[in-house]
């Protein structure tokens, strides 16, 4: 199955150099391009397609590699699902970006919980929607999503070359004692929120606990100690010095003037490392004894320094978020319902072609092959684009299988009409198609912009259900259009042609007369 | 000719019969919780927890369960049979703190199985926004119908009669989804949510399309049999339209009733609705738009000008 692809690619440059020398009736040229089309969505709906993946010059490595699977909706694959809004105050502005921000930071640390697919986007300018697939405990992520960075100013042992790594992760005692106080039954789970921890500051740095050989060696990140954290700073602005550089000035509180002061003093010369989120942000040399207000220097550009004060004053995210929806959904209570809708639209399908073949007969047939025709377009699509299918999406294929009929009831009375006003079988299959075009365009119109006006709705909070329903049932209409005027037609023809219209115009009743 | 339109007074009858209800209903709502139909958490903020338990529990325990966390107005309802111990609890909203104790406090009555729990928080001051958008949603797409309707009939004669015909049988539509759902939410206490909006608005874009075509072809055939009645030149349009209404709502509504019939829980609501709006619609269609331009003609509907006559 894994050639499909290449096969198929043969086969349909082969069928338009074919169709290019011979010319054939357009009857021929659209079944040939119908064949082409299902089949390829008919290998694309497979329930284990192998995606397409192809090694073209064998050197092992895959030059495509376009996976090909039903993407869920958490409906189905249960997991958590939180709606956070940037918490602003009354005429705050959000600055430009921030937003974006705000989603790369949560997006990382929701990958640290490691689920499989997590989505993070952004809904509107100040809403941020999370999906976690496969999780269940709301609080916890929703802790971690609103945790505020944790700002360490870190003492390394002499052998790390912690002026060099800049941007790179260390661990830090204070940080693993969080750690092991959060595993540990009965802990406070808030830890990291607001530190009880008290850090004095240490002038000794002999002693530290697992100092490391050579930080180089080890894959494992070089283990620091605490000096301070940031709930001793009042504020942090960014600035340009005379020098024209960017730096970033900061004030401390009382409390942490006291620390900050006994400590510099002790250690005029040495690295102090900034450290946010267990990554070095910059490790400038203490030059004076520093009380009330200090400076950071570093190679900052004016975005990175705008970036580590507004870390400094507010943690990792420049806004705070509160949570305005959460929803734990339970992974098997969706495929329960999936299983049972599926079953369910299956035996309504079965009913809508036994209906279309029982009315209307040989134009029924058509009209039956064209609705197959429908189902795997439809379901490729969903596949290719991909289209996140929860439970309303799949009732929205439904439906729009169901009415995807319409379009041929409607050509088909009218085609009876004909019949009956004496026309030749030839001629009412055309009017029919001809005069039931308005109708057809005109009804999928107005259908579809009431699925547009749906899926703005549904994007402007988070409403993924709604927009899941409107989607499938808007490309349903679309494809619809295809399959009930062209697919529908050439199948016709080909089975009157098979038949013969004499013996058609003899015997009405194949024609639902 | 089978006629259909002589008996409107009947159609008229069946309709009232049906919206009246629905009407007394929702004034009894909106005097005993303040909105004529149950709103959702979607769209007033709060929380709704669907759990399976593993074992036998009560309403009762479940309630007292609420009232420490200061919810015993929480509405509390079993789902499903009596041996799949699930409930559905209603009741405001909860922080991600409150919202785990709830959980813990619960699974002392029962152990619960989280695989097949649902547990959805809603702040209130989202809920509004959902509902001012909501409100948009609903304007902006009867603005698009009503546009739909007067491209459609803005060069016929009398053009402003199929439109306010084809409105009134699309409010018919509202109002009867309304009416049940009031209805339904006093005794099974079912609630409108965003998925019921969908629906509604799907299916009236569906009815007022159904509308549209009979109307076309009232258009279509008035030329042509001059100097026949306009009932019968109306009568005659439905008969050949009726083939492809009823083909159209019945192949929806195989699909809706399989669904309905052996589909999971969780969407029962939203298929329900779908499938009284289909019905409706269609209903409307033929029942009510038609038949009122017949009366409109004849000169059956008080206080309109009866000088006027359709036919042009």
């Amino acid at each position: 199955m894994e050639l499909f692809p290449l096969i198929w690619l043969g086969a349909s440059v082969l069928a338009i150099v074919l169709l290019s020398v011979f010319r054939p009736n357009r009857h021929i040229t659209w079944l040939v391009i119908i064949v082409s089309m299902a089949s390829f969505a008919g290998w694309a709906s497979l329930p284990n397609n192998p995606g397409i993946r192809l090694d073209l010059n064998n050197d092992g490595k895959r030059e495509i590699d376009i996976p090909i699977d039903i993407r869920q909706g958490l409906d189905l694959a249960g997991g958590v699902q939180i709606l956070l809004q940037a918490d602003l105050a009354p005429g705050q502005q959000l600055g430009a970006g921030s937003m974006d921000e705000v989603r790369r930071i949560v997006s990382d640390r929701i990958d640290a919980l490691g689920a499989l697919n997590p989505v993070v986007q952004k809904r509107g300018e100040n809403r941020l929607i999370v999906e976690i697939p496969g999780y269940q405990d709301t609080k916890a992520a929703i802790d971690l999503i609103r945790q505020t960075a944790l700002l360490e100013f870190v003492e390394c042992p002499a052998n790390v070359p912690i002026q060099s790594m800049e941007g790179k992760p260390v661990r830090t005692d204070y940080k693993e004692q969080q750690a092991l106080a959060a595993q540990t039954p009965g802990a406070t789970p808030t830890v990291a929120l607001t530190p009880t921890l008290a850090v004095s500051p240490t002038p000794d740095t002999t002693g530290t606990p697992g100092a490391l050989p050579t930080a180089a060696a080890t894959p494992e990140p070089p283990l620091c100690h605490t000096v301070m954290i940031g709930s001793i700073l009042s504020d942090a602005q960014p600035q340009r010095s005379q020098t024209g550089q960017y730096i970033i000035s900061f004030t401390l509180t009382g409390d942490g003037s006291r620390q900050f002061g006994q400590y510099t003093a002790a250690h005029i010369g040495q690295p102090l490392a900034i450290v946010v989120d267990g990554v070095v942000v910059s490790a400038p040399t203490i030059q004076s004894t520093i009380t009330a207000t200090g400076q950071i220097s570093g190679k900052f550009t004016l975005d990175s320094a705008t970036t580590l004060a507004r870390q400094l004053r507010y943690g990792a995210l420049p806004v705070g978020l509160t949570v305005e929806s959460s929803s734990t959904i339970g992974p098997t209570l969706g495929q329960i319902s999936v299983q049972k809708s599926v079953t369910a639209g299956i035996i309504g399908i079965v009913v809508v072609l036994l209906f279309m073949l029982t009315y209307y007969r040989l134009p029924g047939v058509a009209a039956a092959l064209a609705l197959l025709v429908f189902a795997v377009l439809n379901l490729a699509i969903y596949k290719i684009l991909p289209v996140t299918m929860t439970l309303p999406a799949i009732i929205g294929f439904l439906i729009s299988i169901g009415t995807a009929v319409d379009g041929n009831v409607l050509i088909f009375e009218r085609m009876k009409e004909e019949l009956r006003r004496g026309r030749h079988l030839d001629l009412a299959i055309e009017e029919g198609f001809k005069r039931a075009w308005t109708a057809i365009w005109r009804s999928n119109l107005s259908t579809g912009i009431i699925c547009a006006i749906l899926i703005f709705f549904g994007l402007s909070f988070s409403a993924g259900t709604i927009t899941g329903f409107a989607l499938t049932l808007l490309i349903g209409l679309v494809i619809n259009l295809f399959t009930a005027l062209i697919v529908t037609r050439t199948f016709l023809h080909f089975l009157v042609l098979v038949i013969g219209d004499e013996a058609l115009m003899q015997r009405h009743w194949l024609i639902g007369l | 000719m089978f006629n259909i339109v002589q008996r409107r007074g009947l159609y008229y009858l069946i309709s009232l019969s049906i919206i009246i209800p629905g009407i007394v209903a929702m004034i009894y709502l909106t005097a005993t919780i303040g909105t004529p139909v149950r709103l959702s958490i979607d769209f007033k903020g709060g929380s709704l927890y669907t759990v399976k338990f593993q074992g036998e529990t009560s309403e009762t325990a479940i309630r007292e369960v609420y009232t420490r966390f200061g919810q015993p107005d929480a509405i509390i309802q079993r789902l499903g049979p009596a041996g799949d111990n699930t409930w559905e609890i209603r009741a405001g909203a909860f922080t991600p703190d409150q919202q785990a104790a709830v959980k813990d406090a619960l699974s002392t009555l029962a152990p619960i199985d989280t695989s097949q729990s649902v547990f959805d928080v809603v702040d209130p001051a989202i809920g509004g926004e959902v509902t001012t958008a909501a409100i948009f949603a609903t304007i902006a797409a009867g603005v698009i119908i009503l546009g739909f309707i007067s491209w459609a009939f803005g060069k016929v004669p009398n053009a402003a009669r199929y439109g306010v015909c084809a409105v009134i049988a699309m409010f018919h539509d509202v109002f009867v989804a309304l009416g049940v759902m009031a209805i339904l939410g006093i005794f099974l206490k079912w609630e409108v949510d965003a998925l019921f909006l969908t629906a509604m608005l799907t299916v009236v874009g569906f009815s007022v399309q159904d509308t549209i075509v009979v109307f076309d072809r009232i258009r279509e055939n008035a030329p042509k049999y001059r100097g026949e009645p306009f009932e019968v030149i109306v009568n005659r349009s439905m008969m050949e339209t009726l083939h492809r209404s009823l083909a159209i709502a019945l192949n929806a509504a195989f699909v809706l009733l399989a669904i309905l019939l052996f589909g999971g829980a969780t969407v029962k609501q939203f298929i329900a609705i779908l499938l009284i709006g289909l019905t409706s619609g269609t209903y409307s269609s033929i029942f009510n738009a038609v038949p009122l331009l017949v009366s409109w003609d004849k000169g059956e509907i008080p206080f309109v000008n009866q000088q006027n006559k359709v036919l042009a």
